[in-house]
C-alpha cells in the first residue's frame, strides 16, 4: 500500500514523515517520529495510555488514522514540560506518588493537562469523571487524583501571582 | 567542631533513609515519558514477530497453509512446529514440572494457543500475513469443567500423556489428573470433625481472572552471530531464571546469553514464566540473523498468558459451641487449563496454599489438592500475591463467615476468640508453617475502633428492619478480613523455582567520592526499589540514598536473584542489601580504625560516621572513609570498598492485617456502592511509608475488580468470553473506592531489618473484604456463599433467588 | 490490532463525499469520529477498501436552536455537553451524552455516528426515539428525511443505502420533562439498560409521555404502550407500573457478559421508574 506525505504540528514543531493512511497514529508517534512516551495497553480503544492532545482534545491516539491526522496540532508527554522545567503536573505526579510502573502516566499527565485547561478548579469528583479514560493497574487512582488537585491549587496561585 | 555542622536529626534527615518517604527517583523518566519498556526498543534491522492462534479450544489441526501468507510483501518466514522440533523447541518444560507446546504439535488444547509464528519486516504486513495463513481444525470434544474432566468418559486432553500415570509431583489417578498434594494430618482432622459440636461446610470457588498488567508480555530476542551472543529485552519478573532457562533450551551457554528487563509496565506475576513468544524469537532471531520483537495484543494477553486462581475450595470447619475451631479440612480441586505452568516453588504444586489455617489457631488440618487439565488457558500465575495465598485467605475467610453463621456468632468476635496470640509466636501452624511474628489482637482492636464496628453493626440492624418495612431497597454489609499471608520465598532448602533456590543477592560498590552503585538479582515492576532499596542502605552505611544508585534486570552486571513477585524482594533482596551494607560497615569500622589509629572496637557507629568512644570530636564519615579505601595503603586490607551478599532467608515472612469493607447493595440492581475501606497493614518495618500507602491502594483497587467483577469465564465450547476490556473488569478512577490506610508495626525477628513486605497484601487481604460485605449484607436474608465476582447480575440473583424480589 | 489497508479520502462537500461512495458500493464507508468504526476495522472485524472521511465538510457541523434544534452529524458528544444555547433548549442531550465511553471518545465521537450505525448499544438513538427526531440523508439522487422512529431495522441494519450520508439530526425543541438513566458496569460500557423519558404536566397529570429503551433489543425500542400508560395518569405508583409491563412487552434482551435476560428484564424495570420519576419532577 502505497504510504502517504504525512505533516503536522508535533509539540510545536512541524514534522514530516511517510505512513500508510491506515497507520495508527499512536505507531507513527511511536515508531516514525520516536516519541515513544504514549503507550499501547489494547486494542479496543479502553485503556487511554495511548491518550495524546490532537487539536485542542484528549484523543486516544490508537483510535485516529495518520490520514485522520494529516494537519493536526499534536502535543505528547515529551511536550508537556516547559522551556523553564517540568510542567507543575509533572512534579505533582511525583510528589504525590501519582504513579508506580509509568506506563499509564504519559497518557493520565497528558489527559489532565487539558482537563485543567478546561476546568482549572475541578472537584474530586469531576477529576475522577474527567478522567475515566484512563486505566491504571498500579495506583488505584487515588493519588493520581491527589496529584491533579494539587497542581490545579497550585496552578490557580501560580496564575493569581501573576495578576 | 563549628556552629554550622548538622545536627544528628538533621544528618539522619539527610540520608533519607528507612522509613522516610521519599520520593521516587523513577518518577523523572517516567513523567516525562522517557521510560524504556520493552516496545520502545528500536534496532538496526530488527523486524517483527506474531503468532497464527487457534480459534478453537479443542481441536486437531489438519492443515496449515502460509502460501498466501508467504506471499505478502515483507513477510520473511513462517515457524511451525515442525520447524521447532529439530531444535527440541517445539515443546518447553514449565516451571511446574510439565510441559507445553511453543507451537501446536498435531492439536490446539485452548483458544488462542499459538499455531504458528509469522516474522516480518514491519508490523503491518506482519498483521495482514496473520490474516491469510489458513488453518483447517478437526474440532474435539471439549472440557472447561475441571469436575467432569475427572469424569471417566472425559476427552483426553494430553495425548502427550498417554499411559503416565506418575507426574512431576506424584501419581496421576485419571488422563486429566496433574497432581495430588497434601498436607496435614487427615485422620486426625477427619476425627475432630466427627466429634465436633459444630461443622460449617461449604464449597469456596475463587474464579478465575488475570493479572492483566498494563503493558503485555513482550520481547526483542537478538542473536549476534558474529560474537555468538544472544541478547534478549523482556518482560522478564525473573530475568536471572529466563537466562538459565534460556540456556537450556537452546545450548547456547549462559557465558553467551544476556538478559535484560528494561522498564516493565507492571507484573502482578503475568510476567514470571517463559512463554511462547519468548522461544520463537529467540529461534527466528537464530535464523533470520536480525533482532526480532514480539509484543502480544491484549487479547492474546488475556485468552493466551497465564491466568490466575480457578481453585475449587470444598472446606469443612469444627469448631465448639463457644466458638473455638478445633480442626480444619480443605479439599481443592486446582483447574490448570491446557498445561501446568502455574509459578510456583517446585516442591509446591499448590503453592503455599496451606497458609490457609489463616490468622487462627486451629490445632488439627489438612489439605488436599488435586489438579486438573481442563481446554483452558495454562497456569495459574500468583496474580498480585504469594503462590495460591489469596486462595488461602480467601477460604479461610469465607469459612470464618460460614461458622459464624452456623454458630450465630459475630464473626468479628469469632475471630478474635481464635486468634493466634502474641505469645504464641514464632507459631508453628498445623500445616507446618512457622509464623515469624504478629500481634493479631491489637491490630483487630485498633481497626475495628476506626471504623465505629458496633455503630455500623447498630446501623445495619436497622437497616434491615427498615428494608423489612419497606422503606428502602438498599442493603449494608461490613465486610471483614484478617489475613496472614506468607511472602518473601524462600529458604533454600525448600524453595527452588526449577532448581534455582530460591536466596537473593545485592552487591554494592562504594566510590572515590562517597556514592555508591548497588546491584539487586530483583527487578521492580513499579514497586520503587530504585528509590526504596537506596534507603535501606543509605541506614545501613550512611551515605545518602540519592548518592546510591540503584540497578536491576540486565543478568551481564546484576548478582544472581530469583526475581520480583511474591512480595519477595523486601524479604529476600531486601535482606541481602542490608548485610551487604552491613559487611560494607565492618570493612569502613577497620578503615576508620586504621585512619584514627585506634583499635576498631574503640569506635561506634553514628548515623553517618565511626566515632571514638567517649571521644566525640574524633570521627571519620563515610566519604571521608570511602575515599581512603581508594588512596591509602592499609596493612591487611584490599583497596576499594565494595560487598556482596547472597541471602538465604532463614524462613518466610508473614505479613498481617485488618480489612473492613463498608457497602450498600441495591437489590434491584445489583449495584453495590462501596461506602469504605479501612486498610490496616502490618509489614514489619517500614521502608518508605509512601509508598506502602501506594501498594495498598493499587493492590486494594486489584482486589476490587477481582471480587466484584473482573474474571476469565469460558463457554462450554471453551470460548474465552473476557478476551478484552470490554468485558474484562478493570475499573477506572470513578468506580475505584477511596481507601484509608493505617498500620501497625511487628517487625520480622529474623529479617536483618525487621521488614517483611506488602506489595501483595492488599490483594490477598482486599477480596475476603469485599466479598464479605456482599455475603453479609445478605447474610440475615440466609445467604451463605454465593460465588464471586460480584458483578451486578450476581448480586442481583442472590436477592432473587432469596426472595427479596417478590 | 491492525486494520487492512484502505484508499482514503477527506471530501470537502458533502456531494464528493457521496460520489466515492457510489464509485465503490459497500466497499466504501463514511468515517466521522471513528470510536465505533476504527476499533470494529483494528480487530478485522470490518474490512474496508475505502474510506470517506467527512471532518473536512463545513455543511455537517453546527447547531441551530430554535423551535427546532437542528444538529449537524459531525457534532462530536462534547460539543452536545459545552454547547450552552444547546443546554438550554434541551439540557436532555448534555445529560446522556456525559453518560457515552469517556472523556476522550467523547471528544471525537459524533452525534452522527452514534445515530447512524444501528449499533443496538449506542445511547444516542433510544434519546432520538424518545424525541421523535427526524434524521436527513443525502444520496446521489438527492435527500430525504426518514424519522429516527422508523430508521433502525436491525442490529447494523438501518433505512439509509449505502450510498446516502446522514447529515443532520433535528427534533422539536423538547417540553416538558426529560431524564436519561443508564446503568452500566463501568464508565466505557454499554448500557445493561438504559431508558430515555420524556414527560409533560398539565394539572398535575401526564400530558404526554414518550418512553425509549437502550441495548434491551437488537434495536433502540420506542415503547408507545409504556408512554400510553402514563398518559392521563398522576404518574403514581401504579402508572409506573403500568408503564414498566408495558416496556417489558417491547423489548427482548439477549443474554451477555452483563447478565441473564431475566436480570436484563428486572433492571429495565428499575432504570424505566427511575427515568419517569426524574423525569416527571422536572416536568
Amino acid at each position: 500500500m502505497a504510504k502517504m506525505h504525512l505533516t503536522m504540528t508535533v509539540n510545536g514543531k512541524a514534522v514530516e514523515t511517510l505512513a500508510e493512511p491506515r497507520e495508527l497514529l499512536v505507531h507513527v508517534l511511536r515508531e516514525r517520529l520516536n516519541l515513544t512516551g504514549a503507550h499501547i495497553g489494547c486494542e479496543t480503544s479502553h485503556c487511554g495510555a495511548c491518550t495524546v492532545d490532537f487539536n485542542g482534545k484528549s484523543v486516544k491516539s490508537c483510535t485516529v488514522f495518520a490520514a485522520q491526522a494529516q494537519g493536526a496540532q499534536i502535543t505528547t508527554i515529551e511536550g508537556i514540560a516547559g522551556p523553564d522545567g517540568m510542567h507543575v503536573l509533572q512534579q505533582s505526579f511525583r510528589e504525590h506518588h501519582g504513579l508506580q510502573c509509568g506506563y499509564c502516566t504519559p497518557g493520565m499527565i497528558t489527559r489532565a493537562y487539558r482537563l485543567l485547561q478546561e476546568n482549572p478548579t475541578p472537584t474530586e469528583a469531576e477529576v475522577r469523571f474527567g478522567m475515566a479514560g484512563n486505566l491504571c493497574r498500579c495506583t488505584g487512582y487515588q493519588n493520581i487524583v491527589k496529584a491533579i488537585l494539587a497542581a490545579a491549587t497550585e496552578m490557580n496561585s501560580a496564575k493569581e501571582a501573576a495578576q | 567542631m563549628n556552629d554550622q555542622s548538622p545536627t544528628h536529626d538533621e544528618r539522619v534527615a539527610g540520608l533519607k533513609g528507612l522509613g522516610t518517604s521519599r520520593k521516587r527517583v523513577e518518577d523523572a523518566r517516567f513523567t516525562q515519558g522517557k521510560g524504556n519498556y520493552v516496545d520502545d526498543i528500536k534496532m538496526p534491522g530488527m523486524i517483527y514477530g506474531d503468532f497464527v492462534r487457534s480459534q478453537y479450544a479443542h481441536a486437531r489441526i489438519t492443515s496449515v497453509n502460509t502460501a498466501a501468507a508467504l506471499a505478502v510483501p515483507g513477510v520473511i518466514a513462517v515457524l511451525q512446529a515442525a520447524d521447532l522440533a529439530p531444535l527440541g523447541l517445539h515443546w518447553m518444560p514449565t516451571l511446574a514440572g510439565d510441559k507445553q507446546m511453543v507451537l501446536a504439535d498435531g492439536k490446539v488444547l485452548f483458544q488462542g494457543q499459538e499455531i504458528a509464528f509469522v516474522v516480518a519486516e514491519d508490523r503491518y504486513a506482519l498483521a495482514d500475513a496473520i490474516e491469510l495463513v489458513d488453518v483447517d481444525y478437526e474440532a474435539l470434544e471439549v472440557v472447561t469443567d475441571p469436575f467432569k474432566a475427572l469424569e471417566p468418559g472425559a476427552p483426553v486432553l494430553r495425548e502427550d500423556l498417554a499411559g503416565q500415570t506418575k507426574g512431576p509431583h506424584g501419581e496421576r489417578i485419571h488422563h486429566n489428573h496433574i497432581f495430588r498434594w497434601e498436607v496435614g494430618d487427615a485422620p486426625a482432622t477427619d476425627a475432630v470433625m466427627a466429634g465436633a459440636d459444630v461443622v460449617a461446610e461449604e464449597m469456596v470457588y475463587y474464579h478465575r481472572t488475570h493479572p492483566c498488567p498494563l503493558e503485555t508480555c513482550g520481547c526483542v530476542a537478538s542473536m549476534d552471530k558474529i560474537n555468538g551472543k544472544l541478547t534478549m529485552w523482556g518482560t522478564f519478573q525473573a530475568p536471572h531464571v529466563v537466562r538459565t532457562v534460556a540456556s537450556l533450551l537452546s545450548g547456547i551457554p549462559e557465558s553467551s546469553i544476556r538478559i535484560v528487563s528494561p522498564d516493565i509496565g507492571g507484573g502482578f506475576g503475568n510476567k514470571v514464566g517463559v512463554y511462547p513468544g519468548y522461544v520463537c524469537s529467540i529461534v527466528a532471531s537464530i535464523v533470520t540473523g536480525r533482532p526480532v520483537k514480539w509484543i502480544e495484543d491484549r487479547m492474546d494477553n488475556l485468552m493466551a498468558t497465564a491466568f490466575a486462581r480457578d481453585y475449587w475450595m470444598q472446606g469443612k470447619i469444627a469448631a465448639t459451641k463457644e466458638g473455638k475451631i478445633t480442626g480444619l479440612w480443605c479439599h481443592v480441586t486446582a483447574d490448570h487449563g491446557a498445561f501446568d505452568s502455574c509459578a510456583d516453588p517446585t516442591k509446591f504444586p499448590a503453592g503455599f496454599f496451606s497458609i490457609c489455617t489463616g490468622s487462627y489457631d486451629i490445632p488439627v488440618a489438612y489439605v488436599g489438592v488435586d489438579g486438573v487439565y481442563t481446554n483452558k488457558a495454562p497456569g495459574g500465575v500468583a496474580y498480585r500475591c504469594s503462590f495460591r495465598v489469596t486462595e488461602a485467605a480467601y477460604f479461610i475467610e469465607r469459612m470464618i463467615e460460614v461458622l459464624a453463621i452456623k454458630l450465630g456468632m459475630d464473626s468479628a468476635e469469632l475471630r478474635r476468640i481464635n486468634f493466634i496470640r502474641k505469645e504464641q509466636f514464632p507459631y508453628q501452624s498445623a500445616l507446618g508453617w512457622e509464623y515469624d511474628s504478629g500481634d493479631y489482637h491489637t491490630a483487630w482492636d485498633k481497626a475495628l475502633n476506626a471504623v465505629g464496628y458496633d455503630a455500623l453493626r447498630t446501623e445495619q440492624t436497622q437497616r434491615v428492619a427498615d428494608f423489612k418495612a419497606g422503606k428502602t431497597r438498599k442493603l449494608m454489609g461490613v465486610g471483614l478480613s484478617f489475613f496472614t499471608e506468607i511472602v518473601g520465598a524462600g529458604p533454600v532448602k525448600n524453595c527452588d523455582i526449577l532448581g534455582m533456590g530460591m536466596f537473593d543477592s545485592c552487591e554494592i560498590r562504594i566510590h572515590p567520592t562517597g556514592s555508591a552503585l548497588a546491584r539487586l538479582g530483583t527487578i521492580s515492576q513499579g514497586q520503587g526499589h530504585a528509590t526504596t532499596f537506596a534507603q535501606i542502605l543509605a541506614t545501613e552505611i550512611g551515605i545518602s540514598a540519592d548518592l546510591i544508585t540503584i540497578e536491576e534486570g540486565d543478568t551481564d552486571t546484576a548478582p544472581y536473584g530469583l526475581g520480583t513477585y511474591g512480595s519477595r524482594s523486601t524479604p529476600v533482596a531486601g535482606a541481602a542489601t542490608a548485610m551487604a551494607g552491613r559487611k560494607i560497615r565492618a570493612k569502613a569500622q577497620m578503615i576508620a580504625a586504621y585512619l584514627l589509629e585506634v583499635h576498631d572496637n574503640d569506635l561506634e557507629w553514628d548515623v553517618d560516621r565511626f566515632v571514638v568512644k567517649g571521644v566525640p570530636e574524633r570521627f571519620k564519615t563515610m566519604k571521608e572513609i570511602a575515599y581512603a579505601a581508594y588512596n591509602q595503603a592499609i596493612p591487611g586490607l584490599e583497596p576499594g570498598l565494595e560487598a556482596v551478599s547472597y541471602y538465604d532467608p532463614p524462613n518466610m515472612t508473614y505479613p498481617f492485617g485488618a480489612y473492613i469493607c463498608v457497602m450498600d447493595v441495591d437489590v434491584d440492581t445489583g449495584v453495590a456502592d462501596i461506602r469504605s475501606f479501612y486498610a490496616l497493614d502490618d509489614c514489619g518495618t517500614r521502608i518508605n511509608p509512601m509508598i506502602i500507602e501506594g501498594q495498598v491502594h493499587g493492590g486494594a483497587t486489584e482486589a476490587f475488580a477481582i471480587a466484584m467483577g473482573q474474571e476469565i469465564a469460558y463457554d462450554e465450547m471453551g470460548n474465552c468470553k473476557n478476551a478484552t476490556l470490554m468485558d474484562f473488569f478493570l475499573p477506572t478512577a470513578w468506580e475505584t473506592p477511596h481507601f484509608t490506610t493505617d498500620f501497625t508495626e511487628t517487625p520480622s525477628p529474623h529479617h536483618p531489618i525487621g521488614a517483611k513486605g506488602v506489595g501483595e497484601s492488599p490483594n490477598v487481604g482486599g477480596v475476603p473484604a469485599f466479598s464479605n460485605a456482599v455475603h453479609d449484607a445478605f447474610r440475615p436474608f440466609g445467604l451463605t456463599q454465593s460465588h464471586m465476582p460480584h458483578d451486578h447480575w450476581r448480586i442481583w440473583r442472590i436477592a432473587e433467588q432469596l426472595g427479596l424480589h417478590a | 490490532m491492525i486494520p487492512s489497508a484502505f484508499e482514503y479520502y477527506r471530501p470537502l462537500s458533502v456531494s464528493d463525499a457521496i460520489r466515492v461512495l457510489v464509485d465503490h458500493g459497500d466497499d466504501a464507508r463514511v468515517i466521522a469520529g471513528g470510536h465505533s468504526l476504527i476499533p470494529t476495522m483494528k480487530l478485522r472485524m470490518a474490512s474496508i477498501g475505502h474510506l470517506v472521511d467527512l471532518q473536512a465538510i463545513a455543511d455537517l457541523r453546527g447547531i441551530t436552536v430554535g423551535d427546532t434544534v437542528r444538529i449537524g452529524a459531525m457534532t462530536t458528544q462534547d460539543e452536545l455537553i459545552t454547547h450552552a444555547g444547546l443546554t438550554e433548549a434541551a439540557p436532555i442531550l448534555k445529560e446522556a451524552a456525559l453518560q457515552i465511553a469517556d472523556p476522550q471518545v467523547r471528544y471525537m465521537g459524533t452525534l452522527g455516528g452514534n445515530v447512524a450505525n444501528g449499533d443496538p448499544g449506542n445511547d444516542m438513538p433510544g434519546l432520538m426515539l424518545c424525541l421523535d427526531a427526524t434524521y436527513a440523508l443525502t444520496g446521489p439522487d438527492g435527500s430525504r428525511e426518514v424519522k429516527a422512529r422508523g430508521f433502525y431495522q436491525s442490529a447494523y441494519f438501518t433505512e439509509r443505502t449505502d450510498t446516502e450520508i446522514l447529515t443532520s439530526i433535528s427534533f422539536p425543541r423538547p417540553v416538558g420533562g426529560l431524564a436519561y438513566e443508564k446503568q452500566k458496569r463501568k464508565i466505557g460500557d454499554y448500557a445493561t439498560a438504559a431508558a430515555a423519558v420524556q414527560i409533560s404536566n398539565a394539572g398535575g397529570k401526564v400530558a404526554a409521555a414518550s418512553v425509549a429503551m437502550t441495548n434491551l433489543s437488537d434495536v433502540p425500542v420506542w415503547s408507545e404502550g409504556a408512554g400510553a400508560a402514563l398518559t392521563g395518569t398522576d404518574c403514581g405508583p401504579e402508572a409506573v407500573q403500568a408503564a414498566v409491563a408495558a416496556m417489558l412487552e417491547d423489548i427482548n434482551p439477549s443474554e451477555d457478559s452483563r447478565g441473564p435476560v431475566a436480570f436484563k428484564r428486572h433492571v429495565a424495570g428499575v432504570i424505566l421508574s427511575r427515568a419517569i420519576a426524574r423525569a416527571w419532577s422536572r416536568a
